[in-house]
């Protein structure tokens, strides 16, 4: 935000040299991230830039990273080093004398209202109704007051199809609807940035379709995405990006026609000889 | 009431065998239940209220000490695992004198110099917190098991959405909590109803010292203290039935389909008795 600002003012140095770098325009950097679940090295050296209303598939096979990478992106996992940017600001930690310092967990939530996060399993509240699912984190955390929360949850129910569905409790909704809910409740926080983590992964084949509709509604809209899924079809249809993880680091990326064509690595050839 | 029954003849048979015969008294026993006078009526709303009282500071003390013994706080966790080590491992009934009589006589807290709104004796004071502070040190396992059974995801979700761990335990992680830890806290308080008799030892005149008292002038142990214990046993089962509806109400909340916890039978008697399911009804859920 603050370099859209300075943007609009005059600059005369600063248009002198071509202006500022468009640093604005990317909205997640990570450089050389590095993070273990105790002896075992699962992110080795990840880099990589997601500029602003990209959408960023990430695959791979399983046990390469990438569900980690994601959860990095908005601090569910530490990192033991590198860096992680969220919009221009270090993602849970603080510089402190060279080395990392976890940030003050009310900065933390902070950075992470930012943030929207899909789920495998969904994750909806079962003791709220799919409309309070919606409604509870922009009320509490962001102080919205509760008819203009209610008006919201229900606009996003209406475009996720589900608006007949608002009292419903997730037990009573299908896997594809709860999911979808899940997405609405994240969009209700407006956030910047939407992560998701395999969101069709736990869906019957049938409630696949009526999640990736709602998911690429989302990425033509303009909203910055990165989506660790299997879905190439989704990837082909919504993706800017294509990045291949396998044993921890991104092997490879591209635009997905050119990574699916012509792929450039024998491991990401063989996965996507596996897959496709 | 066949049980009961039972009982009396065999024992009665017993006092036939030794040699002598025992006056019973049924009168001064279905007076005792039917046309409980003053000092039965008192001690029975002190049962009652000692145990409501002493049971909400359990679940006040059983809560924040869970949220201690979780927290990444050291000192917290420890403070909470020394506080479950010592009121899980020593009697209550030391407990009760230790507060009662150990306190007062050194001069830490003489808790008969203090009637709480004027009215409310020493001895009640100590008792309620003696058994508030056991009951705390069981309820801070039983709410960290409930907080432990919630899917970590659920905080995961709660927390990506920017709140605070905090604010997601008060909003999403407790709440869900709630329905787990309830079936074990009414059983903690069917257990608190009959525990409040060991405040016997400080003299607080709660139902079963009301009943022991009036056997010192009366003397008839064997219809005294079968009403004491019919009493018990009308609180036990009226708390049963509350129970039972408070659980049925918070399964609904959670949009399955209203099951019907254990009936008043079943948690009496602990089996379906002579009841065969109909398998129709089983409820197949999602």
């Amino acid at each position: 935000m603050t370099t859209e600002q300075q943007h609009h003012l005059p600059h005369d140095l600063l248009e002198a040299i071509g202006g500022l770098p468009p640093a604005g325009d990317c909205i997640v950097e990570a450089r050389d991230v590095h993070k273990y679940f105790g002896r075992l090295h699962v992110l080795k050296g990840i880099s990589i830039a997601v500029m602003r209303k990209e959408t960023v598939v990430v695959i791979g096979a399983s046990g390469s990273g990438k569900t980690t990478l994601l959860r990095c992106v908005n601090h569910l996992e530490k990192i033991q080093s590198g860096r992680i940017w969220v919009n221009g600001h270090l993602i849970g930690y603080r510089e402190g004398k060279g080395r990392l310092v976890e940030d003050r967990e009310r900065n933390i939530a902070r950075q992470r209202q930012e943030i929207g996060m899909v789920f495998q399993r969904f994750n909806l509240f079962p003791h709220m109704t799919a409309l309070q699912n919606i409604t509870e984190a922009p009320t509490r955390v962001r102080g919205v007051r509760e008819a203009e929360a209610r008006e919201m949850g229900e606009a996003l129910l209406e475009r996720v199809g589900l608006a007949e569905k608002r009292d419903a409790y997730p037990s009573q909704l299908s896997g594809g609807q709860q999911q979808r809910v899940a997405i609405a409740r994240a969009l209700a926080m407006k956030p910047a940035l939407m992560l998701f983590d395999e969101p069709t992964s736990a869906l019957d084949p049938e409630m696949i379709g009526e999640v990736l509709e709602v998911m690429e509604e989302l990425a033509h809209e303009g909203m910055t995405m990165i989506v660790v899924s299997h879905e190439m079809g989704f990837a082909r249809e919504a993706a800017d990006r294509v990045v291949f993880m396998d044993d921890g680091m991104i092997l490879e990326e591209g635009a997905p026609e050119a990574l699916f064509a012509n792929p450039q690595n024998q491991r990401t050839k063989d996965f996507l000889s596996k897959i496709l | 009431m066949a049980l009961v029954g039972l009982v009396l003849m065999s024992l009665a048979l017993v006092s036939c065998e030794q040699g002598h015969t025992y006056n019973y008294d049924w009168g001064l026993f279905f007076r005792s239940i039917f046309q409980p006078d003053n000092l039965i009526l008192s001690g029975l709303w002190l049962t009652v209220s000692i145990s409501v009282v002493s049971q909400v500071i359990g679940v006040v003390l059983g809560t924040f000490g869970a949220l201690g013994r979780m927290s990444r706080f050291l000192p917290a966790r420890l403070l909470s695992g020394w506080y479950v080590w010592f009121f899980r491992g020593t009697p209550l009934l030391v407990q009760i004198a230790f507060v009662y009589f150990g306190l007062g006589q050194a001069g830490i807290y003489a808790w008969e110099r203090h009637p709480l709104f004027g009215f409310i004796s020493g001895g009640v004071q100590a008792g309620i917190v003696a058994l508030g502070l056991n009951e705390g040190a069981y309820m801070t396992e039983i709410v960290r098991a409930g907080i432990l059974s919630i899917d970590p995801g659920q905080m995961e979700a709660a927390q990506s959405l920017g709140m605070t761990y905090r604010l997601a335990m008060r909003r999403i992680v407790l709440p869900q909590a709630a329905r787990v830890i309830v079936p074990p806290l009414g059983n903690e308080f069917n257990n608190m109803l009959k525990t409040t008799s060991l405040l016997v030892v400080i003299s607080v005149p709660e139902l079963y010292v009301q009943f022991s008292r009036k056997n010192g002038t009366l003397f008839a142990p064997f219809e005294l203290f079968l009403a004491a214990a019919v009493w018990y046993l009308l609180l036990t089962t009226i708390w049963s039935l509350i129970q039972g509806r408070i659980e049925a109400r918070l399964g609904r909340g959670a949009g399955r389909a209203a099951e019907a916890g254990p009936s008043l039978r079943e948690r009496l008697f602990g089996t379906r008795l002579g009841g065969v399911d109909d398998p129709g009804v089983v409820s197949g859920g999602r």
